[in-house]
C-alpha cells in the first residue's frame, strides 16, 4: 500500500505531519505494510493535508485529513467520508496546465528515480549537446519572463551574463519569497527541488557560470531541508559537481534582501541595503562579476523550455506574456492555493471561477494582485487579462502572480496604511523617499482617518515621490496599493463616521 | 563668505580615468567627457550644478538621496545622475517641472526629519542641506511629523526612543545623530577614503543612524583613528569639528603644507581674523587628495602655543636670559657675533643646519648664506640622519637621488612592496592611499621585523610578510635578486635598453653564487626561503610593481647598500620609469627632497652638483659674485660622504634616464 502525505508546509501547518504519524502507527498495529511518500502539495490548500493512495485506476484522493480520519483509511478507500475521487480529475487540477509544477505533488521530492521518471533531466541532457549561444536563444524564444515581478526576459538576461567578459560568473536564483500571499517558490522547493537544481544548472551551461548559490528565507525550514538534501543528492548523482555546483544560502529575515542588489549584497555578507543600477547584476554582480539574477519560478521553468522546446512553451499565453503563471490565490477566498494556467485568464474568471469567491462568501471588494505592493483591483478591472502589461495598463502589476482577496468589509483606508506601514518596516533605509517617505505615508493617513482632507494631496504628492523618487520597488511601488485604494475606494478616506452622524 | 570657506568646486562623483571621450547634451550643451563619467560630474563640468547630497566626490557615487535626479530622453524615469554614467549622444534634462516637484518633494521629507534651529546651528552658513532646501524652492513643510529623530520628547511628553543624545567623546569633533539625514557619506568616506571601517549604519528603515561600531560604542571607544574624512565628507552640522562649534564659521583660510610627517599633505588653515578655526585637508594637494590624518587635521595647537617665539630673542652668554630685540639689532647681532666667531677661529668655525620642513626658498637661502657670506660649505640638514643613504644610494643607481614617484602614482600600483616601514602609523595619509588600492586587488609585500597594520588591516592583507632579522636587509634584498636573476625573471630588453648591459652581467654573476640564496641566507635572516622566493616571483612577474620604504632600511649601518640594492630590484625587473612602478622613499619631513635639491648637503650646490667640481662652481660664482670653496671641512663630514661600505660592484650604477 502506497500512501502520499505532503511534507509542503501548507499541509504540515495543517496537521500533515501529525496524520502522517498516525498513519504508520495505524498501519504498524494492523500489521499492514504501507509505503509512505512524502511528496510536495498539489496546490488545493483547502483539502490539505490532502492524502493520496495509490490504486490501479490512479492516486486517490483523501482530504482534508485529521489523525481521526486515519483508521478508515484501512478499511476500503472509496467507502472513506473524505475520499475525493481520483486527484488529477478534481476540477482544480483539470484546469490547470502544469509545465512548471507538473511534477510539485506528484513526485516524492527527493527520489531522483522518480525525477526521472516523470520527465526530469531531458531538458539538462539537451542542453549539454547545444552551444552556450543555442540554450540561450532557446529561453530567448520561448518569451520566458522574469517571474520574481519585474517580467524582464529571462533570455535577454542570460544573454548580457554569457556574453559578459570575466572568468567568473554565478547563476544566483531569488528563492526570499518575501510577498505576503505568495507561495509558489516555496511550494516548487519543497515538492520538485530537481527542477530548480535542473534549470539553474542549465543557466550556467547557458551563461558559463559554474557557481549558483539559492538565496532562500530563513522562514522556510522545510524548503531549505530539502534543497539542501536535493544538492547533496545530486551531487552524489555527479549532476551537480566541478561543471557547476550549487549552495545553498539562508537570508537573515529581510523582505528588502529579495530586491536582486540587496539579495547580492547579503549573498557577500554585507548590510543588506539596495545597490543603485547601474551596474546591472549581470555584468556586475555577485563579488562585482557578471551574475543572473533570476527567481525560482523562471529557473524552474527553463527546464521544461529546453526539454519540450521554445515553440511549446511560448504557443500559451498572451500578448508578451508567454507560457504559464503559477497563481497563488489566499486571503479571504473559498479555493485557496497554486494553479498554474496559461497567462490570459481575465481576474474575473479567476476570482469568481476558480477561487470561488470569497470564503465568507460576502460579495468581493478588491483583489490585490502581486503581493504587498500590488494595487487593489475593484470588480470594475475583473475583465483584466491576467498578463504583464495588461495589468500595467490597469495601474497594477502581476508582481509573483499573488492575489489576495477582499470582502466588502474590509477597509481600504486600513489596507492603505498597511502599505506604508510595511514599507516602513521593511525599508532598508537607503534612499530618502522610502526610508523618511513611508513614515510621512502612515502618519498622514491617520491624519486622514482623523477627518483631515488636506492631507490628501500631500499623500498622493508623497505617493508621486515615492514612487519616481524611490531606488527599489519597494519604495517605489508601495504607492500601488495606497494610491489604487485611494482612487477606487475614496469613500474609505472619507470621514465617513461624522458623515454617518 | 561660502566662497572662502568652500572654493574647491565638489564635482559629485570622482574623475573617470578613461582615455576614451564621450559626448553627451546636457540641458542643450554638448559634453565632452572620459568614459564611465557620471552624468552629474559630466553636467558639473559644463557648469551646471544637479542638486544633490549624498554625492561628493571624494567617494563613489552611491545613488541615496534621490536629489539629482534626471530625465533622459527615450529612457524609462527618473534616474539618478550620479550613479548614470555617460553614454554617447544622451540628451539629459537636469530641470523641468517634473523633476522641481520631485525635488522638492524629497526635500520636504529631509526637513520632515530635520532640527529647523539653523540660526544657531554651527553649519549655518556652510550647510549643504540648508544650501539643497534653497535650491529647490523648498517654501512649506506640510506634514505633521510625528517620529523623528530630533525631539526629545514625542507628543504625548515620553521620551522619544529615536532621539540619540550627541557623542562629544571625541576630543576634536562631535557627532549629532538628530541632524543626520543618513547620507551615508561619513561611512563611505571611512571606508573608502580613509580604509578604517570605524563607521556603519545601524539599524534600518527610519531607524537607520550612522554609528561608530555597536550601538552601544561612542565615537572615542571605536576604532576612529580621528583623521576627520567623516567630518570633511558631511553636509551638515552632524559630524562638526569642536572648534567651529566654539569659534564659529571662518572667514578666510590660506593655503598650507602640513608639518607634520614626510607625505606633506596640503591644508587650507581657515582662519577668522588671526585665530586659526580649523585646518582642512586640500583638494587639490597632490600628496593628500584632500585626505588627511588627525595629526595635521586636528593637532594644530602649536600654530598658537604659547610657547612659540613670536620675537627675535638675543643672549650673550647660555646662562643669560633672553632678551626681546627688534629684528633690526638682532640680525645685526647675529651678524656680528658670527664674523666675530669667524675673525677669531677662522672661516670654519661657523655652520649651519636646516630643517627638512623648511620651504625650497628658505632651505635655498641657507645654503647660500652659508656659501657666499660666510664662505665655507658648512651647511647640512636633518635629511642626514634619515635619508642621507637614499641620497648616496639613489643617487649612484639612478643618477639622482630623488625617489622616481609621486603619491598619486600608488594608485597604478599591482605590487606594493614595503620595507622597513609602517606608514599606517608613520605616513598615515599614503597609507590610506595605498591601502584604497590594495583593496581594489594589489597585491602587498611587506619586508619588516614587525607585525605592524600595514601587514594586515580591514580588508587588505600582505600576500607576503618577510619578518626578518633586525639588520639583515641587505641579506634579504640581495636574496630577493638571486631569485629574480637565477629564475631568469630579469627584464633583458629594459636592462639592455635603460641600463649598462656589462655591469649588469658582472652583477648578475655576483648575486647568482649560492651564498646569495634564500635558502643560504635563512639562517641569518628568519625568513623562510620559500617566502622569499614567493615574494620575489610576486615583485617581478605581479605586473606594476612599487617599493616603498622607510627608515628601518636608511637608518642602518648598510643603510645605503641596502637602497643601492632596491634600485637594483627595480632596475633588474623593469619596475621604473613609468606609473604605479618605482623606487620610493617615505621622508621623515614633508621637505626633505627639496631642502636636499636646494643644495644643503655640504657636498653638494643646489642640484646635486658636487662642490668640488670647478665647472660646477664658477655657475655659482658667477651668479653671487664670489668665490666658492672647494672643499669642505673637515670638522662637519668628509669631502666623500659615504656613510656605509660599499663596492662599485654591488651598484652597478647609472639608470640611462
Amino acid at each position: 500500500m502506497k500512501i502520499y502525505v505532503p511534507l509542503d508546509s501548507a499541509a504540515v501547518a495543517l496537521g500533515a505531519d501529525a496524520v502522517a504519524e498516525a498513519i504508520v502507527t495505524e498501519a504498524a498495529r494492523r500489521g499492514v505494510t504501507i509505503e509512505l511518500v512524502r511528496n510536495g502539495s498539489h496546490g488545493m490548500v483547502w483539502l490539505e493535508p490532502l492524502v493520496e493512495i495509490a490504486t490501479d485506476a490512479g492516486r486517490i484522493g483523501i482530504g482534508p485529513m485529521t489523525v481521526a480520519d486515519v483508521p478508515a483509511l484501512f478499511g476500503g478507500i472509496a467507502r472513506h467520508p473524505k475520499a475525493l475521487g481520483l486527484v488529477e480529475n478534481l476540477p482544480w487540477m483539470k484546469g490547470q496546465t502544469r509545465l512548471t509544477f507538473a511534477r510539485v505533488g506528484v513526485i516524492d521530492p527527493l527520489s531522483l528515480a522518480d525525477y526521472r521518471a516523470h520527465g526530469g533531466m531531458v531538458g539538462l541532457d539537451r542542453a549539454k549537446a547545444m552551444s552556450k549561444a543555442e540554450i540561450v536563444a532557446e529561453v530567448t524564444e520561448s518569451g520566458l519572463r522574469g517571474r520574481g515581478g519585474a517580467g524582464f526576459p529571462t533570455g535577454i538576461k542570460w544573454k548580457t551574463v554569457s556574453e559578459a567578459p570575466g572568468e567568473r560568473k554565478y547563476i544566483v536564483c531569488n528563492a526570499d519569497e518575501g510577498d505576503s500571499a505568495t507561495f509558489a517558490d516555496r511550494m516548487l522547493m519543497e515538492g520538485d527541488p530537481f527542477t530548480l537544481i535542473e534549470g539553474m544548472a542549465i543557466a550556467g551551461l547557458a551563461t558559463g557560470a559554474a557557481k549558483g548559490f539559492v538565496y532562500i528565507r530563513s522562514e522556510y525550514p522545510v524548503a531549505i531541508r530539502i534543497m539542501e538534501a536535493a544538492v547533496r543528492l545530486a551531487r552524489e548523482a555527479a549532476i551537480l559537481g566541478a561543471q557547476f555546483d550549487i549552495e545553498i544560502r539562508v537570508g537573515a529575515g529581510a523582505y528588502v534582501c529579495g530586491e536582486e542588489t540587496s539579495l547580492l549584497n547579503s549573498l557577500e555578507g554585507k548590510r543588506g541595503v539596495v545597490r543603485a543600477k547601474p551596474p546591472l547584476p549581470a555584468l556586475e554582480g555577485f563579488m562585482g562579476k557578471p551574475t543572473v539574477v533570476n527567481n525560482v519560478i523562471s529557473l524552474a521553468s527553463v527546464p521544461v523550455i529546453l526539454a519540450k522546446g521554445a515553440a511549446h512553451y511560448k504557443d500559451f499565453g498572451l500578448g508578451r506574456s508567454r507560457g504559464t503563471i503559477p497563481l497563488q490565490i489566499a486571503g479571504n477566498v473559498r479555493f485557496g492555493g497554486l494553479y498554474e494556467t496559461a497567462f490570459g485568464l481575465t481576474l474575473g474568471q479567476i476570482v469568481d471561477d476558480i477561487a470561488g469567491g470569497t470564503a465568507t462568501g460576502r460579495p468581493v471588494k478588491a483583489v490585490q494582485v502581486g503581493g504587498p505592493l500590488g494595487a487593489y483591483h475593484p470588480r470594475s478591472d475583473f475583465a483584466t487579462p491576467f498578463g504583464y502589461e495588461e495589468f500595467a495598463g490597469q495601474g497594477g502589476l502581476i508582481g509573483h502572480a499573488g492575489l489576495t482577496i477582499f470582502d466588502d468589509s474590509a477597509d481600504m483606508l486600513a489596507q492603505a496604511r498597511f502599505a506604508m506601514e510595511f514599507c516602513a518596516i521593511e525599508s532598508c533605509g537607503k534612499c530618502t523617499p522610502c526610508r523618511i517617505g513611508a513614515v510621512r505615508g502612515v502618519e498622514t493617513i491617520d491624519r486622514i482617518a482623523k477627518g483631515d482632507a488636506a492631507a490628501i494631496p500631500l499623500l498622493t504628492d508623497l505617493c508621486s515621490t515615492m514612487k519616481s523618487g524611490s531606488l527599489c520597488a519597494l519604495g517605489g511601488f508601495t504607492p500601488y496599493p495606497v494610491l489604487s485604494a485611494l482612487t477606487h475606494f475614496p469613500d474609505d478616506f472619507t470621514p465617513a463616521k461624522e458623515a454617518a452622524e | 563668505m561660502k566662497d572662502f570657506i568652500i572654493p574647491d568646486r565638489d564635482f559629485g562623483t570622482p574623475a573617470a580615468k578613461s582615455k576614451r571621450m564621450v559626448t553627451l547634451t546636457i540641458d542643450g550643451f554638448d559634453v565632452t567627457v572620459p568614459e564611465g563619467t557620471s552624468i552629474m560630474r559630466a553636467a558639473a563640468e559644463a557648469g551646471i550644478q544637479v542638486p544633490k547630497l549624498c554625492a561628493t566626490d571624494s567617494v563613489d557615487a552611491f545613488g541615496s538621496c534621490r536629489l539629482c535626479l534626471v530625465e533622459i530622453e527615450g529612457r524609462n524615469g527618473t534616474p539618478a545622475s550620479c550613479t548614470t554614467p555617460v553614454a554617447p549622444g544622451l540628451k539629459v534634462q537636469t530641470q523641468n517641472a517634473r523633476l522641481k516637484q520631485l525635488r522638492r518633494g524629497v526635500m520636504e521629507l529631509y526637513i520632515s526629519d530635520h532640527p529647523l534651529d539653523c540660526l544657531t546651528c554651527s553649519a549655518n552658513g556652510d550647510c549643504e542641506l540648508q544650501d539643497m532646501a534653497g535650491a529647490v524652492g523648498l517654501r512649506d513643510v506640510r506634514y505633521d511629523a510625528v517620529d523623528t529623530h530630533f525631539k526629545v520628547k514625542n507628543t504625548s511628553g515620553e521620551a522619544n526612543p529615536l532621539y540619540i543624545p550627541r557623542d562629544d567623546s571625541n576630543p576634536y569633533f562631535s557627532y549629532d545623530p538628530q541632524k543626520c539625514i543618513v547620507c551615508s557619506r561619513c561611512v563611505r568616506a571611512c571606508e573608502e577614503v580613509q580604509g578604517t571601517f570605524a563607521l556603519t549604519i545601524e539599524g534600518r528603515g527610519f531607524d537607520s543612524r550612522v554609528s561608530f561600531g555597536a550601538k552601544t560604542d561612542d565615537a572615542l571607544a571605536s576604532d576612529c583613528v580621528s583623521c576627520g574624512a567623516c567630518v570633511a565628507a558631511c553636509p551638515t552640522a552632524t559630524l562638526q569639528e569642536k572648534s567651529i562649534v566654539e569659534i564659529g564659521t571662518p572667514s578666510h583660510s590660506v593655503i598650507t603644507t602640513c608639518a607634520y610627517c614626510g607625505v606633506g599633505c596640503s591644508f587650507k588653515a581657515e582662519m577668522r581674523g588671526d585665530e586659526l578655526v580649523r585646518m582642512t585637508p586640500y583638494k587639490h594637494g597632490k600628496a593628500n587628495r584632500g585626505h588627511s590624518c588627525v595629526k595635521g587635521r586636528f593637532a594644530y595647537g602649536y600654530a598658537s602655543h604659547k610657547d612659540r617665539i613670536l620675537k627675535p630673542m638675543i643672549r650673550e652668554a647660555i646662562s643669560d636670559p633672553w632678551q626681546e630685540v627688534s629684528w633690526a639689532e638682532a640680525m645685526e647681532f647675529a651678524a656680528a657675533k658670527m664674523k666675530g666667531i669667524q675673525t677669531k677661529y677662522g672661516r670654519n668655525s661657523v655652520g649651519v643646519i636646516t630643517s627638512s620642513r623648511c620651504t625650497n626658498e628658505e632651505t635655498y637661502l641657507v645654503q647660500k648664506l652659508t656659501r657666499a657670506v660666510f664662505m665655507n660649505n658648512n651647511t647640512d640638514t636633518c635629511a642626514r640622519v634619515c635619508h642621507s643613504p637614499t641620497g648616496y644610494g639613489l643617487g649612484q643607481t639612478f643618477g639622482t637621488s630623488a625617489g622616481t614617484q609621486d603619491f598619486d602614482s600608488v594608485e597604478e600600483a599591482d605590487v606594493i612592496m614595503v620595507i622597513g616601514a609602517n606608514p599606517s602609523a608613520a605616513h598615515p595619509v599614503f597609507a590610506s592611499r595605498m591601502k584604497k588600492r590594495l583593496r581594489k586587488g594589489a597585491q602587498l609585500i611587506v619586508v619588516d621585523p614587525r607585525r605592524t597594520e600595514t601587514v594586515e588591516g580591514p580588508h587588505y592583507k600582505a600576500a607576503h610578510h618577510l619578518a626578518l632579522t633586525p639588520g639583515t636587509n641587505v641579506a634579504v634584498v640581495s636574496a630577493i635578486a638571486h631569485v629574480i636573476v637565477t629564475e631568469g625573471l630579469f627584464d633583458e630588453a629594459f636592462i639592455r635598453e635603460r641600463c649598462d648591459w656589462d655591469e649588469f652581467q658582472d652583477y648578475a654573476e655576483f648575486i647568482a653564487a649560492p651564498n646569495h640564496s634564500p635558502e643560504a641566507v635563512e639562517i641569518l635572516t628568519g625568513v623562510p626561503a620559500e617566502e622569499v622566493r614567493k615574494a620575489a616571483r610576486l615583485y617581478a612577474t605581479g605586473g606594476n610593481a612599487a617599493i616603498y620604504y622607510g627608515l628601518g632600511v636608511t637608518e642602518h649601518s648598510q643603510g645605503s647598500t641596502t637602497v643601492i640594492g632596491i634600485a637594483n630590484l627595480a632596475m633588474l625587473t623593469g619596475n621604473v620609469g613609468r606609473r604605479g612602478v618605482g623606487v620610493n622613499p617615505l621622508r621623515g619631513q614633508n621637505n626633505v627632497q627639496g631642502s636636499c635639491d636646494m643644495g644643503s648637503f655640504p657636498h653638494e650646490l643646489p642640484g646635486y652638483r658636487h662642490v668640488k667640481n670647478p665647472d660646477v662652481r664658477a655657475i655659482y660664482e658667477n651668479l653671487w659674485g664670489v668665490t666658492i670653496e672647494a672643499c669642505t671641512a673637515r670638522v662637519r663630514t668628509s669631502c666623500n660622504p659615504i656613510p656605509t661600505r660599499t663596492t662599485s660592484r654591488r651598484g652597478w650604477r647609472r639608470w640611462n634616464v
